[in-house]
């Protein structure tokens, strides 16, 4: 017998986006009760997803699932349905409380924007989808979710829409996602056809389950890479993370929410739903799809914190984090660390947003500056925000023991140590460790330490957005306790496992090591960056490098000047091609027939009367019409074409 | 029954000829809701569950020629009677117009539904035909700049398709005797015509069809058609005389020619693929919005043309391919017969406004008009595909059916999916964002009259979006007949 919410966990989606529906029917006057009917839908969202995590605490490796038809077609029905299971539970709790958070954390921060209301409507329909993905128990149903997510998302980027560039970053991410899901549609279909189906899990019968996948076989390499395409389009992964530091043209919580937390989350959260079709006929873990997934999060992860080096802009700093760890996700999923990779996932969505918020708070704060080099020295007058950010940076960085980036960290370099595929990735990673560490260094010194560096009067934010920031503190460390290996309580939920106690296994090597690595990262930013002035201290020693950097490698260069152009002009030739070829041989046809008129104009009368009596009698009849109300061309046209049907006629009688 | 729902716009278009000029739009308002209300008894009435022809009429008309006066509705007929019951009306409130106008609307009406209930050529070809005309008059007389070149080359180019056609059924006629659809259907599965007859007449047919469906590259005329002709015009044109196309494809071709349908698929899936693919870009290149919508539409009809010749390029591999492919595109001429007519009534609205339809023309426009971006987003977003949306639903089948079917060439037309999205988006930003242009003038929100026109038709394309079943269930029993006599 299932838990009554197994059937209805379609509310937790429901009611965020009912209270979406009301606020845009409200209108823009009503303020408060948009704000407050959205937090209240959350409110009652985190509750119901708390009732069904409990179910998933009860029993290990709880699963269960809801499947009803969406619509037949011909004989055969389309089902889709809801699944609850340790990961679904994790995501839902994840989400509406960081979520909440966001949204109480946005009454402030948007207080003077005259769309306020209109604000809430679309985060709330944002939350609603973003929910619909994760309890989704069928492909097409988590594609529906996962478009209408890139919908809300595009909303949300382009809220500022007076702003030319705002709406340009909106349109930019909606494109650059749909790349990727094309691909994912693809492998939809390809999916659906082989395997019949598009649940993940019925009872013995699903897509994911061992019937199926034997049916599969070995077209689920290409079924899985078409599917991650997708997962990189969402999740920012090389080539089409582009679309991410622009996003962050949306207001900060948009940032924080979309951007950080969930959204961008999903892909990774896709590619562990699916992950069956990654692994099957896995050797030693490793299989062709896989290692495409290790070696595109790889080389995110590191050009990202590479690029991230060098940004000037508070949240594209943040944004190209983002990018990063999301590589390091995927890394882990690819080298077969599901839970690990979805560990960090919660883990990164908590302090990932502490800092966006924060970074909206020191906007906010600053009169809307958002490059680091005109801050600086906000520690005192910021002083909750500097605290609550620290613990954003030290968790994102990954410093020991407090901090919950740590151990996550550690647990996905534990698994990418042990990977048979090749051992490059680890180094990379390790790398990457050292760039993380550093770049918020020289953000924290940029902002909060060295001297003021503009003139303007900065501010604590109000209360109703440092209490969010506080919240997501708190959770940042205290995530810790069911994070570390000596009680790896979360990961082990996550497998389906019951995590048992052993204070001696904290102590592991790969924590000596990432602690070496976070060490060196502080510690060369603070040495490049202890007196800070106006110009950069890596630009002046490395001009060339930091250029490259900062221009983000070219790459949107690259793609503006290659895909783009390319594009463009094809889409200009496609237009000449019609205006003047297709068209032209229309033009060509009607100027041949109108000679062929005039030269046998003296034959074809006769042989009109006689002729097409029964053949076109219809065509006659209403040529006649037409040639009373149009004289000209089009009589010529006709008598062409009375030429035409006669000759053809022949033709058939001749061949009949 | 349905002899009455041909009469009652005949009727209406002749009141409405006679009508005092203010009064002719109610009269066609009046003779629609009562076309309405008998197509919705029809369905009422309708056994969803019988896959074959229902409120049969049939009469002797003309033995000595075959010719018979029969009617009748299946599913597929009755879901395009209940479009263009819809799609009539909803032109008729965009813009108010002279009773010529208005009575001429009726008259393709009339065609439209004749078209889609007769099941002997010499009574469909009439009607198919005689929809013809009535557009033609629309264009020529209440067109834009260019309409005298439009209107001819619409009204030429398409009547040479007829002709082609024309010809090919009466060389079958003359070996068969019979222009009886479902005894002609039953023929062709043991082949029609045999050596060249057989592809000289395929080939008519096709180029009848082809041109009335505008598939690349027979669909010159239609942007130009769709661009000149009154906005009215241009949503019947779109939303329902394309479907004759299709239509004709599904009942006529397919069934009649498998044999040379499934020997030249890779090049019918070609010119599919071409009209999915060069249309979106061409729609991308368009500065004109009313263009680029027509262009748009060729690539949505493209996505049909898909399905069908899939279905011909291997009709009997799997059962639930055919029939998957066939329920989209049924869906996708429902939904375009919705969706296209939503954008060009918006697409009227805003050149009412301005005065132009440029691109270029507008800017700014979310700050002005919240509640018209908004609705008008509703159909960009159901127009590229959007799940939740209804257009999502005919193309998911679509493509479901042709990927098993035809795997190659599915695979090079979803990328229409991406351009249209970023022809739409393209468009969107440039309407909707950045600043007001010089010289604005007045330009009004949704006015309540509007409103009304527009709420329900998009809370039917959500409707259909979430729940679509009760849509399939008008034309699911045909589907499996008619995938059942196909395999």
């Amino acid at each position: 017998m299932n838990p009554w919410i197994v059937s209805n966990l379609w509310l937790i989606p429901a009611l965020p986006l009912a209270a979406s529906l009301c606020i845009l029917s409200l209108g823009k006057a009503q303020r408060s009760p948009a704000a407050l009917l959205a937090i209240f839908a959350q409110v009652a969202a985190l509750v119901l997803a708390i009732v069904a995590f409990l179910p998933t605490l009860a029993t290990p490796g709880f699963r269960a699932v809801h499947n009803f038809t969406w619509f037949t077609f011909g004989e055969n029905a389309v089902r889709i349905g809801f699944l609850l299971d340790p990961l679904t539970a994790a995501m839902l709790v994840m989400i509406t409380f960081v979520s909440l958070c966001i949204f109480v954390f946005s009454t402030g921060y948007m207080a003077e924007d005259t769309n306020f209301s209109r604000f809430f409507a679309y985060l709330s329909f944002f939350s609603a989808a973003m929910l619909g993905v994760v309890i989704s128990n069928s492909l097409l149903l988590f594609f529906v979710c996962w478009e209408l997510v890139g919908l809300a998302s595009y909303l949300l980027i382009g809220f500022w829409i007076h702003k030319p560039t705002a709406a340009a970053a909106a349109k930019k991410a909606f494109i650059t996602t749909r790349i990727g899901d094309i691909g994912f549609f693809l492998g939809i279909l390809w999916l659906y056809g082989s395997s019949g189906t598009l649940l993940f899990y019925d009872d013995g019968r699903g897509a994911l389950e061992a019937a199926a996948l034997l049916a599969i076989g070995s077209s689920a390499t290409f079924i899985a890479l078409l599917i991650f395409c997708g997962a990189v389009g969402k999740s920012g992964q090389f080539p089409l993370h582009v679309w991410l530091p622009d996003a962050m043209e949306g207001p900060t919580p948009v940032s924080a929410l979309i951007h950080a937390a969930t959204m961008v989350a999903a892909g990774v959260f896709l590619v562990a739903r699916v992950f069956p079709l990654f692994s099957l006929g896995a050797v030693d873990g490793v299989t062709p799809a896989l290692t495409v997934v290790v070696w595109v999060g790889v080389i995110t992860a590191v050009m990202a914190a590479l690029i991230a080096i060098a940004q000037d802009d508070i949240k594209r700093i943040l944004a190209y984090s983002t990018v990063s760890q999301l590589g390091l996700m995927m890394v882990s999923l690819g080298v077969g660390g599901v839970a690990a990779g979805i560990v960090h996932l919660l883990a990164h969505a908590f302090f990932k947003a502490l800092l966006f918020l924060g970074a909206g708070s020191i906007i906010h704060g600053s009169h809307h500056e958002q490059d680091i080099r005109r801050m600086g020295g906000l520690r005192r007058l910021m002083p909750v925000t500097f605290a609550t950010y620290a613990i954003g940076m030290m968790s994102l960085s990954g410093v020991p023991l407090l901090f919950s980036g740590a151990w996550t960290k550690e647990e996905i370099l534990h698994g990418t140590a042990h990977w048979h595929g090749s051992p490059v990735p680890h180094y990379l990673l390790l790398l990457g460790v050292v760039l993380t560490a550093f770049y918020m260094t020289r953000q924290m010194i940029y902002v909060f330490f060295a001297q003021r560096r503009s003139t303007d009067a900065a501010h604590e934010s109000p209360r109703v957005m440092t209490i969010p920031l506080i919240a997501l503190a708190v959770c940042s460390v205290g995530l810790s306790v069911i994070l570390t290996p000596a009680w790896p309580w979360l990961h082990e939920y996550l497998l389906g496992r019951s995590a048992e106690f052993h204070l001696g296994r904290i102590i592991q090597p790969m924590l000596f090591i990432s602690a070496l690595l976070v060490g060196a990262g502080i510690a060369l930013g603070v040495l490049l960056y202890r007196s800070v002035g106006t110009t950069d201290p890596l630009a002046q020693k490395q001009p060339a490098l930091f250029g490259f950097l900062a221009n983000r490698m070219w790459l949107d260069e690259l793609y503006g000047n290659t895909v783009l152009r390319l594009s463009a002009f094809v889409a200009l030739w496609s237009d000449w091609m019609d205006r003047h070829v297709w068209d032209g041989f229309v033009g060509a046809a009607g100027t041949f027939a109108q000679l062929t008129g005039i030269v046998s104009s003296g034959v074809d009368n006769a042989a009109i009367n006689a002729g097409a009596d029964m053949g076109a009698g219809g065509a006659r009849d209403t040529g006649r019409l037409v040639s009373t109300w149009h004289s000209g061309q089009v009589q010529i046209y006709l008598r062409a074409v009375a030429v035409g049907t006669l000759t053809l006629l022949l033709l058939y009688a001749w061949l009949a | 029954m349905i002899s009455a729902l041909i009469t009652i716009p005949l009727v209406g278009a002749l009141l409405a000829s006679i009508a005092p000029q203010n009064r002719a739009r109610t009269v066609a308002l009046a003779f629609n809701f009562l076309a309405a209300l008998l197509a919705l008894t029809l369905w009422r009435n309708f056994d969803s569950g019988a896959g074959g022809l229902q409120f049969v009429e049939r009469y002797a008309w003309i033995p000595a020629i075959g010719a018979e006066y029969l009617l009748g509705i299946d599913g597929f007929s009755l879901l395009l009677v209940l479009l263009t019951s819809l799609v009539v009306p909803f032109a008729l409130l965009a813009r108010p117009m002279s009773r010529g106008f208005c009575a001429l609307m009726l008259l393709t009406q009339a065609a439209l539904y004749g078209t889609f209930t007769a099941h002997n050529f010499i009574l469909w070809f009439l009607f198919f035909e005689m929809s013809l005309i009535p557009s033609f008059l629309l264009i020529k007389l209440w067109g834009g700049e260019e309409r005298d070149r439009a209107a001819v080359k619409f009204f030429v180019y398409t009547f040479l398709g007829s002709v082609a056609m024309l010809l090919a059924f009466l060389g079958i006629y003359l070996v068969h005797g019979t222009f009886d659809f479902a005894t002609l259907a039953t023929l062709g599965k043991t082949g029609l015509l045999t050596g060249n007859a057989a592809w000289l007449a395929f080939a008519g047919i096709f180029l009848g069809l082809a041109v009335k469906t505008a598939l690349f590259p027979f669909h010159t005329w239609l942007p130009d058609a769709y661009e000149n002709a009154p906005v009215g015009a241009t949503m019947v044109l779109s939303g329902l005389l394309s479907k004759m196309g299709v239509y004709g494809f599904v009942r006529l071709l397919l069934p009649m020619f498998p044999n040379e349908m499934q020997a030249i698929a890779p090049w019918l899936l070609a010119l599919a693929v071409c009209s999915i693919l060069f249309s979106a870009l061409a729609a991308w290149a368009q500065s004109d919005l009313k263009r680029m919508v027509a262009y748009l539409s060729i690539t949505h009809l493209g996505y049909c043309m898909l399905g069908v010749f899939s279905i011909g390029a291997s009709p009997s591999q799997s059962l639930v391919e055919t029939q998957a492919a066939l329920t989209g595109v049924m869906m996708q001429v429902f939904n375009h017969g919705i969706t296209a007519a939503a954008l060009f009534y918006f697409v009227g609205l805003l050149e009412q406004r301005r005065g132009s339809r440029g691109i270029a023309d507008f800017g700014g426009l979310m700050q002005r008009t919240p509640l018209l971006c908004g609705w008008m987003s509703v159909a960009v977003f159901s127009f590229l595909g959007l799940p939740g949306l209804n257009g999502f639903i005919g193309e998911f089948l679509i493509f479901k059916g042709s990927f098993a079917l035809a795997a190659a060439a599915t695979s090079v037309a979803v990328f229409g999916l991406l351009i249209t999205a970023v022809a739409l988006l393209r468009g969107m930003q440039a309407l909707f964002s950045g600043p007001l242009p010089e010289n604005g003038g007045a330009f009004d929100d949704l006015r309540r009259g509007e409103l009304t026109v527009v709420v329900p038709v998009s809370v039917l394309m959500l409707a259909i979006g979430i729940a679509p079943q009760w849509v399939f269930n008008i034309f699911n029993a045909t589907v499996v007949q008619m995938a059942r006599a196909l395999a």
